[in-house]
Parts: structure tokens; C-alpha cells; sequence
């Protein structure tokens, strides 16, 4: 049952994401951290105590340090950018395009401070659209994960995975609900098996579907809970294994319902099996200033939508 | 190997024959950059034309205004990286000869995308960031057109390799005063560029004759000499845009269109067939 998953703690991905590139250069000497004057938000403190040889401050200059990153592959580097999600792919997206993806490069685009729950800073800061425009790039992979251990987990996965990468994590201090071995890339992790409904969720929405999901299980509703962490490539096979049964969905993301995951489930649904599908996300809008609870709430992400969601396509059925 | 200056004109012939065979293409900054990819290529640079992605204890050279794909290809065939024969292919389906060059069907000699203008210098940076981890004396060399550097970009990396002490880097601009909408005095002021490139840290070389390929070699050597001193260095090369066709030269209008059958006669009469044609 969904309930007894409890979290073993409460920190913020973004620190699952300094602590992950700290292990892994220690592993792998080719990997080097850039950033753009944000160091301390991605949490790369430990990293540049270590290695301050394999760090390189680009200022405030997200662009070439797009092009920078391209460039120290060739000779074997591994280079991990790191500054906001915004500032990592819609102000550099013609850099990633070209020099990263187009050229084939082994860039990890590594992006902070993604989506309503950066909070405060409002909507210059809080992308919403960096899912959609990274999974449009041929060749990416784009990964989301969903707390500190998965965030880790995934940072030291891509060191190991050849190609580009974006990973998109947050800010806020979150549950930490998962395992750091039970991250694979491109595997979907289900927390639980049901027949009524399948909730498909990513990142900081995972503990959110959960949280739905005690409470379906609790009115006598068998669901499913999916994280799907990795967009691209997606894991068909599971999402189909999982409609098959269920033959309806919800998807939950922190990202516009126009090009994120929810596309992505509804294209397989409708190569393959097609069913009713709801989706929570934010719907073709900017965010605004706020705590991250008065945000998800406000924009229709938080527990008591998912719930409603699933009880309103299981009647789509 | 061939005296220097017969190998640039069958670069130039190479040039206007594939740029009329596609009946599209870029000959204007081509031809005026010929004669520092024959310097670079023929005399210069140390490369391997057994091509390595990763360019271990080789120079590197990364091309930012991919345009002018036309030189960079005949350059590459000539020096050895690919037959002379798919240099016919240039812009056709299915062809390793892109119209912007790219890594995407793994044409020996290209490391990286270009076209999308300003990103080049950006990438030869971390390049050369990667020679100096990997204790590499090795030089990174780029080349720039002059209209790019518009670009915002540049201005970024420019500021970067002073402050990083990037000095295994040679930029070369190519300064022909013109871009696309006319001259570049016109369409956006470079001013002084030398006094620019110096007051951001660079050590500056100004190469007056860019058309004069003993004068492009011995720039080069000469910004060979300043690195490791600490500064990135800049060649502010002036070229004339299509030189070598009287008919092409000095003028924006042969930026990027394609010789006729008349005006393709008439270019090659003047750029005798020094090496043999592809």
C-alpha cells in the first residue's frame, strides 16, 4: 500500500545533484562543472573544494558557457553545466541546438530551480516550457527526477551515459522517498500495481501522486503510481503495461500540460491504446510570486487535484 | 608538396565549380579565407588528417562562420581528410558536405556544428581549457567573420579568455568589412576592433594582407610565438571577399550566391588548374 511508503528525510534535489557530481568526479577524472555565477544555488561547494582545477567560472555568460562545455568534449571531458533551468535552456537553446545536440556532444545540461516550486522569484525564473523544448532536441535525454536520492542517483548515471543530457531538478526542500540503486535511466519505477486508474508523475509531482494516491487507495480505488523520471527516451513498455490494465491515466508534471510529459504519455496512448487521459500541470500560463505551496495549490497541482482527476477519467472510461 | 600559393588557387576553383554545381552556396567569404586555410592547413597547424574526434596532441582548428563551408571543404579534401571526388556532392542529398559544416555524417576534420553565427569561439575555448587539463602544448586556432561578431556571444568568450588566461587560443577575424545588408560600417559599426580585442586582454596581431598567403603564415607563426604568455591572441586579418574573381571581389553581393555557367567560365579563366580538379 501506497502509505507505507514514508519519507526517510527532507532535503532539497538541487543538494542531491551536489553531492552526486562530488562522488562523481571522484570516480571519473574527465568530469568538469561549469556555471554561470551560480555555484553556491547548485550546491557545487564540495565539488570545487575537491577539484578547484576541474571547475570553470564562466560569469554571468550562460550562453558560451553552452559553447564552452561543447567544446572541452573534444579531448574526452565530461562537462557539467550548471545555472536555473531557465537560463539552461530557453535563453540558450540555439547554443544546445547546434553545438551540443546537433554536433553530438556528451553535455550534461544540469538545471536547477525548475518549475512553480522555485517559489518567489516568480515567473522570470519559474520555466515551465524546458521540459517540452529539451525533448524536442533530437538526440537528448531528458531526465526529471523526483527527490534528493533520485537526483543523485541521476547525476552520477549520466557520467556513465553517453550523449547529451539535460536533468532538471529544484529548489525546495522536499521528501525524500526513494532509493539512490533503484534509479536506472530510462526505467520507470513504479511505487505501486493497480487496475482503476495510472498515475504517470515526474519530479517534485511524484510525492505529490503518492500523496493522491494513499487517498484513492484509501476510498477502496486501485491505482497505479508511475514515475516516469525519464522523458526521453520514454519508457513506452511501461506506460502501455500499465494503460493496459487501467485503461485510463492522469499525468502530474510542474511544467505547462502543452509539451511536457503528459504529451508524451498522450502520444503513446494514441499510437497504441487509446484512453481517456487528465492532465495537471500548469495550463498555457506563466507563474507568479509565492511560497510553493500557495503556487501548486493556486495552479492546480497539489494532492486534492490529482485525486479529483483520477476520479473524474475513471468515469471517462 | 606544392608551392603555397598554386595549392590556394585550386582552393579557389574548387570553391566556385562546387559552389556552381550546387547552385547555392557561399564563395565570397570563401574565397577571401582561402588564403589562411592554405596557410593554416598547408603550413602552419599541427593535424592529422587520419581524422580523431578528440584530437590528442594534434591542433585543433574550429570554424565559427560556417558559411563558408565551400574553402573548409576543398581544404580538408586537399590536405588529405577525404577524396577530392566528394567534393562534387557539396549541398546535394544525402552528402557528408552539409551546407554548414556538421559532425552529424562524420566528415573527417569537423569537430563541431557551425552556422548559427557566434558560437565557434565558445567552443574553441573549452577546447583549448581541455589541451591545458590534459597538459597538451597543443593550439586551438578559430577563425571569425568580422558581420558575426554582432553576435553577443563573442563578447562573452572574448571577456571569458582574458580573464582564464586562455593562451593556447589564436582567433583570427576575418575583416572584410562586409556582411550580408552591405558594409559592416553601415550595417553595425566594428569601429576599432584591434583597440577593443586589446582593452579586453587580448594580444592583438594586425595582418593587413589576408590575401597574401606568405604574409598569412608568417601572422600565424608570429601569434604562435605569443602563446603561453598568458593572453589569448587575435589576428585582425584584413581580406578583400572574393578574391581572386575580379568579378566576385570587394563586394558584399557574392556573399551567398552561385556563379552561372558564364560568370563560372569566366572566374576559372582566371584561377588556372594548378592541382587537378575534383
Amino acid at each position: 500500500m501506497l502509505k507505507e511508503i514514508q519519507p526517510t528525510g527532507q532535503k532539497d534535489t538541487r543538494s542531491g545533484f551536489g553531492d552526486g557530481i562530488a562522488e562523481a568526479a571522484r570516480k571519473n577524472p574527465n568530469i568538469v562543472a561549469l556555471t554561470a555565477d551560480l555555484a553556491g544555488s547548485l550546491k557545487l561547494n564540495q565539488f570545487i573544494k575537491e577539484f578547484p582545477e576541474r571547475f570553470v567560472q564562466c560569469g554571468i555568460a550562460e550562453a558560451n558557457m553552452i559553447g564552452i562545455a561543447a567544446g572541452l568534449t573534444i579531448g574526452g571531458k565530461i562537462p557539467y553545466t550548471t545555472t536555473f533551468a531557465n537560463f539552461s535552456t530557453g535563453r540558450v537553446y540555439d547554443q544546445i541546438r547546434q553545438s551540443v545536440a546537433y554536433s553530438g556532444k556528451n553535455v550534461k545540461i544540469c538545471a536547477s530551480h525548475a518549475g512553480l516550486t522555485l517559489g518567489e522569484d516568480g515567473a522570470t525564473h519559474q520555466i515551465l516550457e524546458d521540459i517540452g523544448m529539451m525533448k524536442m532536441l533530437p538526440g537528448m535525454t531528458v531526465i526529471v527526477p523526483c527527490d534528493y536520492n533520485q537526483t543523485k542517483a541521476a547525476t552520477l548515471a549520466i557520467a556513465d551515459y553517453q550523449g547529451p543530457v539535460y536533468l532538471r531538478f529544484g529548489r525546495p526542500v522536499w521528501p525524500i522517498f526513494t532509493k539512490v540503486e533503484d534509479f536506472v535511466i530510462g526505467k520507470a519505477q513504479v511505487f505501486s500495481e493497480g487496475t482503476d486508474v495510472s498515475i504517470f508523475a515526474c519530479g517534485h509531482m511524484v510525492w505529490k501522486a503518492i500523496e493522491a494516491g494513499v487517498i484513492l487507495q484509501e476510498k477502496g480505488i486501485s491505482v497505479e503510481v508511475i514515475n516516469i523520471h525519464t522523458i526521453k527516451p520514454f519508457d513506452t513498455e511501461a506506460v502501455l503495461k500499465s494503460i493496459t490494465k487501467t485503461r485510463c491515466a492522469v499525468t502530474v508534471e510542474e511544467h505547462n500540460i502543452i509539451g511536457g510529459l503528459g504529451d508524451s504519455v498522450a502520444q503513446v496512448a494514441a499510437r497504441h491504446l487509446p484512453i481517456p487521459i487528465e492532465y495537471i500541470g500548469t495550463n498555457d500560463t506563466f507563474g507568479e510570486s509565492g511560497t510553493p505551496t500557495q503556487l501548486l495549490k493556486k495552479y492546480g497541482l497539489d494532492t486534492p487535484y490529482i485525486v479529483a482527476a483520477a476520479e473524474k477519467v475513471m468515469k471517462r472510461k | 608538396m606544392p608551392p603555397l600559393k598554386d595549392i590556394a588557387t585550386q582552393i579557389r576553383r574548387d570553391i566556385v565549380r562546387m559552389v556552381h554545381g550546387a547552385a547555392s552556396g557561399h564563395p565570397g567569404g570563401s574565397l577571401g579565407c582561402t588564403d589562411y586555410f592554405t596557410a593554416l592547413y598547408f603550413k602552419v597547424m599541427h593535424h592529422n588528417p587520419q581524422f580523431n574526434m578528440d584530437a590528442t596532441n594534434e591542433d585543433v582548428f574550429v570554424l565559427s562562420n560556417g558559411h563558408i563551408s565551400p574553402v573548409y571543404y576543398s581544404t580538408l579534401a586537399r590536405a588529405g581528410y577525404f577524396d577530392i571526388k566528394e567534393l562534387a556532392t557539396f549541398r546535394k542529398l544525402d552528402s557528408r558536405l552539409q551546407g554548414h559544416p556538421a559532425t552529424h555524417e562524420h566528415l573527417p576534420g569537423i569537430r563541431i556544428a557551425s552556422g548559427s553565427l557566434g558560437q565557434g569561439m565558445s567552443v574553441a575555448i573549452g577546447a583549448a581549457l581541455t589541451k591545458k587539463l590534459n597538459g597538451e602544448k597543443t593550439v586551438v586556432y578559430s577563425l571569425h567573420g568580422d558581420g558575426e561578431l554582432d553576435e553577443g556571444q563573442n563578447w562573452e568568450a572574448i571577456m571569458f579568455a582574458a580573464h582564464h588566461k586562455v593562451d593556447n587560443l589564436i582567433s583570427t577575424v576575418d575583416w572584410n568589412g562586409q556582411q550580408i545588408d552591405g558594409p559592416t560600417n553601415k550595417v553595425m559599426n566594428l569601429l576599432d576592433l584591434g583597440a577593443k580585442f586589446d582593452a579586453f586582454g587580448w594580444e592583438v596581431i594586425r595582418l593587413e594582407k589576408g590575401n597574401d598567403v606568405d604574409a598569412v603564415v608568417a601572422a600565424l607563426e608570429k601569434a604562435k610565438t605569443f602563446v603561453g604568455k598568458g593572453k589569448p591572441i587575435a589576428i585582425l586579418m584584413t581580406t578583400a571577399m572574393g578574391a581572386g574573381v575580379d568579378f566576385m571581389q570587394g563586394s558584399h553581393e557574392w556573399h551567398g550566391i552561385a556563379p552561372n555557367d558564364e560568370q563560372l567560365a569566366k572566374a576559372l579563366a582566371q584561377l588556372p588548374e594548378t592541382l587537378g580538379d575534383y
